[in-house]
């Protein structure tokens, strides 16, 4: 071992400009935000085509509803991250949350007849009374008592949704928004752009609030508590108050999600209240990778990007001229993310954020284990 | 009084149905700490190998009679080797993650239902079933579906089978002994691993055996119907408290009654929403479940 660190140490010094070139470089790579921020911002703008990635130009209003789409699931995904990730509780009932924010919203200006602005704070409101009720009542059980009351709440309203008492939710169907309570810059295909810089906003917002709240105290409690429950109890602090903030507040970002979701699709419908919908966010944050800052945001983008493209493929005529081996499974999206995310959790443990990380591991390893090969005799 | 008889019988075989899962559920949370989200799953592989069996691909098997049996042995077989491939090759390689083990049961339950419905498409199937056990019988002026009858002695078997063969064998004292505290049989030399793979293929089969009998009560297969149970066999397990399985038996009697009632006396849906409230209220009374088994 003695014998290999002295010539590494020798090389080092040797090629000095190219450690000067890859420190410049890596100086350059703290900037990558930037041209991002730069395509995020021009997009509206933008009549440039991506083949494959998108159908069209990137500014052409389907493919700006689809990105907002993006973002605001990325959003969504962060914010649930703030559970799973940040505090350690798997909630299985998230969507109740959006869809309080999305059905509270669209009822309440089809039924009350009551102003846009008005009806989304109700919505926003009762997403953060029944995310605190709720939470209440499950933060007794621990672990996976914990998910499944969640759950349990989450599909009583799912089939409350459905059942459409009064013919107030729509049952199945959902109900459209009313366009003539909407604010006039919202409505119709030629204003895609504003629905796209209201999910853009509501994004930053989600960022900035987790940011903040995971760097406060109560976000190194939550931290504690994720890493052992117990040994928080023991320097004295309640982790239920704890779990309960972080639960209302991941609720509270999920309603509000609800209402731009509301905004950007139109209407309410009763695919935001099932289980498949919470468990396609937790999809989203293990696939972009859990506990991280950018990891959610990634895995949401990514999931809803592919679950659109993945339907495009499976109604094209490239898959339907396949033998009925390939055809089958290839015409199910679901099928392909579920397997996806199977594989993910094997090959990829802590998402595709950690990818890059991990690339760069194996190949310092392999250089060094190469470096001690050649120096062994 | 017709419609009290009816809706008990109701009530008890939807209450033998999620017994069927929820002892599976029950016993290889109890052990093993994972919820497995594929057991909705399961049930749907063995409720669309029956189907698949009863209406004639199998030889031998068919609607009617003993053919009905063998179709109904076929769906348990197919949904017992699924559960324990799922065993061996998803929660194995995960033991050490226990997140993960969850996680990746989510990914099974949302691949296999997507793939039954790739194959046989997502609308439901008429369920093919023996005119016997279609029909129905008076008693006290109700007439009762005999797949109800049926479905409670089918759960009061397998409930029977289980309480012996985890109080009089070897390997149920193993599962016992796993449940109450793993390390401590590890530490003794015995090897829980198997106990993993047999408590997984013991519940795959009752899980099974539950879709294959499902069929008969709701008349048809789609392939949603186990994920659709599997949330109130959720609400069964956390009632009757986790690893318990009498317990379970308890919570899914109760539940399926409650259900049933509640949709026939109150409009429909309340049903399901007493329940989830009941569950809410016993968690605020008693946090550990009817049993009073550690959460």
């Amino acid at each position: 071992m003695t014998t290999a660190t002295q010539p590494r140490g020798r090389a080092r010094t040797a090629d000095h400009p190219a450690t000067t070139r890859s420190r410049r470089l890596r100086r350059a790579a703290r900037w990558w935000p930037a041209p991002l921020l730069v395509a995020v911002f021009t997009v509206p703008y933008s009549a440039l085509p991506l083949p494959g990635l998108l159908d069209g130009p990137i500014g052409s209003p389907g493919n700006l509803q689809l990105l907002a789409l993006c973002l605001v699931f990325g959003a969504l995904a962060t914010g649930y991250d703030l559970l799973l990730g940040r505090t350690g509780l798997l909630s299985f009932g998230h969507a109740l949350y959006f869809a309080a924010g999305t059905y509270v919203t669209n009822t309440v200006m089809l039924e009350a007849g009551l102003s846009f602005a008005v009806s989304a704070l109700l919505g926003l409101l009762a997403g953060v009374a029944l995310s605190a009720v709720l939470g209440a009542v499950s933060l007794r059980v621990s672990g996976i008592g914990f998910s499944m009351v969640t759950l349990a709440f989450a599909q009583v309203g799912s089939i409350l949704v459905q059942r459409d008492p009064g013919g107030v939710t729509g049952g199945e169907e959902g109900r459209a928004a009313p366009a003539e309570r909407l604010p006039a810059s919202l409505v119709g295909i030629e204003h895609t752009a504003n629905l796209y810089w209201i999910a853009l906003a509501y994004l930053v917002l989600v960022l900035v609030v987790v940011q903040w709240t995971v760097r406060s105290p109560i976000g190194r409690v939550w931290e504690g508590i994720k890493e052992n429950e117990r040994r928080v109890e023991v320097l004295g602090l309640r982790p239920y108050g704890f779990k309960l903030a972080a639960f209302v507040l991941a609720g509270t970002l999920a309603a509000l999600g609800g209402i731009v979701y509301l905004l950007l699709t139109g209407g309410a419908t009763p695919q935001a209240t099932t289980s498949d919908f919470t468990l396609s966010l937790l999809v989203m944050v293990v696939l972009g990778g859990s506990g991280t800052r950018w990891g959610p945001l990634v895995g949401g983008i990514l999931y809803t990007w592919a679950d659109h493209r993945l339907g495009d493929l499976a109604g094209s005529g490239a898959v339907a001229g396949l033998p009925s081996v390939l055809r089958v499974p290839l015409s199910q999206p679901l099928f392909l993310l579920g397997a996806l995310f199977v594989a993910v959790i094997y090959l990829l443990p802590g998402g595709v954020v950690r990818l890059p990380a991990r690339l760069s591991a194996a190949r310092t390893s392999r250089v060094t284990a190469d470096r001690d090969e050649v120096l062994q005799p | 009084m017709s419609t009290v008889v009816l809706l008990t019988f109701t009530g008890l075989g939807l209450g033998a149905l999620y017994f069927l899962v929820a002892s599976g559920l029950s016993l290889i949370f109890g052990l093993m700490d994972v919820l497995n989200f594929a057991h909705g799953a399961l049930l749907s592989v063995g409720a669309y190998g029956t189907w698949w069996a009863a209406s004639g691909h199998l030889p031998g098997a068919g609607p009617g009679g003993a053919g009905f049996a063998l179709a109904v042995a076929f769906g348990t077989a197919v949904g017992t080797v699924a559960a324990v491939l799922l065993e061996l090759a998803v929660i194995r390689p995960l033991y050490t993650r226990p997140r993960e083990q969850i996680l990746a049961t989510v990914g099974v339950g949302l691949a296999v239902p997507a793939l039954l419905s790739a194959i046989w498409g997502a609308d439901a199937r008429p369920f093919p079933g023996p005119k016997t056990l279609s029909g129905t019988f008076g008693l006290l002026g109700a007439e009762v579906p005999v797949n109800r009858v049926v479905l409670t002695g089918a759960a009061v078997v397998v409930l029977t089978a289980l309480k012996l063969f985890l109080g009089r064998t070897r390997h149920g004292l193993v599962v016992r002994a796993g449940v109450e505290d793993r390390a401590m049989v590890t530490a003794l030399g015995i090897d829980v691993r198997k106990a993993f793979t047999l408590v997984f293929a013991i519940g795959g089969a009752a899980a099974a055996l539950g879709g294959a009998l499902g069929g008969l009560y709701f008349g048809s297969v789609d392939p949603e119907q186990g994920t659709s149970l599997l949330i109130f066999a959720f609400v069964v397990v956390v009632t009757g408290g986790m690893g318990s399985l009498t317990g379970a038996a308890v919570a899914s009697v109760a539940v399926g009654l409650v259900q049933q009632f509640a949709n026939y006396y109150t409009t429909a849906g309340l049903g399901d929403l007493a329940v989830v409230v009941l569950l809410a209220v016993l968690l605020l009374v008693r946090p550990r479940g009817l049993t009073g088994r550690l959460a």
